[in-house]
């Protein structure tokens, strides 16, 4: 995909659509989903990058050469959604999502590089890719530590139908 | 204003703090650190005045290529205040114009 | 003031950002005796308000934070012992590659067989009513502010200019607690990157396109800025006009090579508007028209950290080269290797531009040396 062919939403506005995203080669099968969390690659351009390709230890996400091709999960079935592809990544463009949560439910690991960290627990307002307010959510996990070199990563539960959607969130506080 | 805890700097570093004078009044700040960074923190926005139409100017470049946040600082005018680290004691005033040499050297 | 102190090495790199503390490394690696000067207090250049990680592949130091990087190459440099001249400006470069060095105490002068100007680039600006009132910087100076001095010149925030500095510094800026209300661009089209873009608009940011900036009013500082949509020939539409209520506004247009001493050596420059203006033409191992001067990192071109320390390497291992100091068949297979790296970060859409301008830099070169009958 080149420039000229996202022209209408991410060169105008800066934000990708769901069908800009479910086009390239990184995004999981519906039926990968259905198995549980895996990692979802919000990177469409061909820029020189492949730290995610380095940190997957099971060999689930290839760039290979030139760098500028955009990563593929050449084995989903090896992704295991630890999200240490999410912490390397430097475009922050990386969520673990996992649509097999529960009936209603679904979880997304997000990179957030923010003060104050959500507390586990806590209610949080979920947002698009727009920034709008979509849903509530709760957090369920706040991994932070020297691994991470502070691209904390935040697990947060949300309903289902926003799985493709929601991707940051704001403490209640805040809003 | 300063940033205390920063998401990923972390928390400030100890540093000894001394006091320096702008216009007059006390201001607060960190031994090494520049005086543009002292002022920031201290709320300051503008730094001088234009000669000939007295149009107040601050920070453009702070790295030191510009010139536009210079200040008067101990008797010497032009200093440029993003470069220039601050000492305990240290009289800056806003600067007029070319501003006015005291006759002292560095 | 002392009069005239005279100092030498062997190769003087003159600016101890990413491109001259490579360059530095690479050379002394060989047993070059190299010293850096450099104006500021600690060198490092614009590394260590970067506080982002870095793209590229491992060998680029991909997913390493800026400032890390920086640590790095002041380690590495000390480790190999390379000299230091902090709180130095070089204010000439001239016949023989001598330069003109002063401190706040003393001038001196300092030979060397070998010179490398690293000197950077500096911060554009555009000119609107107003646009002189204080706290209207670049974005780079709020980002020095920020990430450096750890201290927060405004709280609401308007960028101009959506190229990857002015989507980058917008986003720390959040992290550092204030709030932007909107990047603006002129252009139909984004310039920066869609991942730096996509995670400053999930926050909420609004990247206006076809936006510009028309006044910025305020007292004794900023205080809002009118901006408005413009078409197609960058004609103001009437009726767009929209006030924001603000007291920083970041000025993120690009930036230009500083390229004083190198007007000053006699070098040959070409103008080529996509790197940033005027350049110093130089050939693929950075070399410039004149003997023994070489250049590398943003002053032959604004580009990234990256890009200017595989240059780095490049230059110091002509310069080991040159020397002597380093086996010819070594020495080319690790140019080979640096120019690899180096076209690595300029290809596709966002590379291809600067690889194929860079190509008329080199060009160029071996038009002027020509005419000069070298």
């Amino acid at each position: 995909m080149t420039k000229n062919d996202l022209k209408e939403n991410k060169m105008a506005k800066g934000f990708i659509s769901i069908e800009d995203l479910k086009k390239v080669p990184s995004y999981p099968s519906e039926e990968r989903f259905k198995r549980g969390p895996v990692a979802v690659i919000e990177c469409l351009e061909e820029i020189p990058c492949n730290p995610c390709e380095t940190a997957c230890s099971r060999n689930a996400i290839k760039v290979g050469y030139p760098i500028t091709n955009r990563p593929v999960l050449v084995d989903e079935a090896a992704c295991n959604g630890c999200g240490n592809c999410i912490i390397k990544c430097p475009g922050l463009a990386i969520f673990v999502v996992n649509k097999a949560y529960s009936e209603e439910k679904a979880t997304i690991v997000m990179p957030y590089e923010l003060l104050p960290l959500p507390e586990k627990g806590s209610n949080v307002v979920c947002l698009d890719r727009k920034g709008n307010a979509i849903c509530e959510g709760i957090i369920l996990k706040v991994l932070s530590g020297k691994a991470l070199n502070k691209t904390n990563l935040i697990t947060v539960l949300i309903p289902k139908e926003y799985a493709d959607v929601v991707r940051f969130f704001k403490i209640k506080d805040n809003v | 204003m300063r940033i205390k805890n920063h998401p990923i700097l972390g928390e400030r570093q100890e540093a000894k703090e001394i006091e320096i004078i702008f216009d007059g009044k006390k201001v607060k700040a960190f031994e090494g650190e520049m005086i543009a960074s002292a002022l920031v923190a201290a709320g300051v926005k503008t730094f001088r005045y234009t000669t000939r139409n007295n149009e107040p100017r601050g920070i453009f470049c702070a790295i030191g290529r510009c010139t536009d946040c210079v200040m008067e600082v101990d008797g010497v005018p032009n200093v440029r205040t993003c470069v220039t680290p601050v000492k305990s004691g240290m009289v800056i005033n806003t600067q007029k114009g070319i501003g006015q040499w005291k006759g002292k050297t560095s | 003031m002392e009069r005239e102190n005279k100092l030498k090495t062997e190769f003087a790199v003159i600016g101890g950002g990413p491109a001259g503390l490579c360059a530095a490394i690479e050379a002394a690696k060989y047993g070059v005796e190299v010293t850096i000067i450099d104006e500021n207090l600690k060198p490092g250049g614009q590394l260590f308000k970067q506080i982002h990680r870095f793209f590229g592949s491992e060998e680029h130091l991909a997913g390493v934070r800026g400032f890390e990087i920086g640590n790095i190459l002041i380690s590495d440099a000390q480790k190999y012992g390379v000299k230091v001249l902090l709180n130095n400006i070089a204010w000439g470069l001239f016949e023989d590659n001598n330069i003109g060095l002063c401190d706040t105490n003393k001038v001196s002068i300092l030979s060397c067989k070998k010179v490398l100007v690293a000197t950077g680039a500096i911060e554009n600006s555009i000119a609107f009513p107003g646009w002189t009132l204080p706290n209207i910087m670049g974005a780079g100076a709020a980002q020095t502010m920020i990430n450096v001095n750890r201290v927060l010149p405004g709280r609401k925030v308007v960028t101009v200019g959506s190229g990857n500095v002015g989507l980058i510094v917008s986003y720390q800026l959040m992290q550092a607690g204030a709030q932007v209300e909107c990047i603006i661009e002129g252009l139909p089209e984004i310039g920066g990157y869609q991942v730096h873009a996509s995670k400053i608009t999930r926050m909420g940011v609004p990247i206006l396109t076809r936006h510009t900036i028309i006044k910025a009013e305020g007292e004794k500082f900023v205080q809002k800025v009118i901006i408005s949509q413009v078409d197609d020939n960058w004609k103001i539409i009437a009726g767009t006009e929209r006030e924001i209520n603000c007291d920083l506004v970041c000025i993120a247009v690009g930036l230009k090579p500083l390229i004083e001493l190198c007007r000053m050596a006699g070098m040959k420059f070409e103008y080529l508007a996509e790197l940033g203006g005027f350049i110093p033409v130089h050939n693929e191992n950075m070399q410039t028209t004149i003997d023994g001067a070489y250049i590398a990192g943003d002053i032959t071109g604004v580009e990234e950290a990256s890009t200017a320390m595989e240059e780095g390497k490049i230059a110091g291992l002509a310069v080991a080269m040159e020397l002597g100091k380093i086996d010819e068949k070594k020495g080319e297979s690790e140019l080979a290797s640096a120019k690899n790296r180096l076209r690595a970060l300029r290809m596709g859409p966002y590379g291809e531009f600067r690889h194929q301008a860079k190509q008329n830099l080199i060009n160029s070169y071996y038009k002027y040396k020509n005419q000069m009958g070298a």
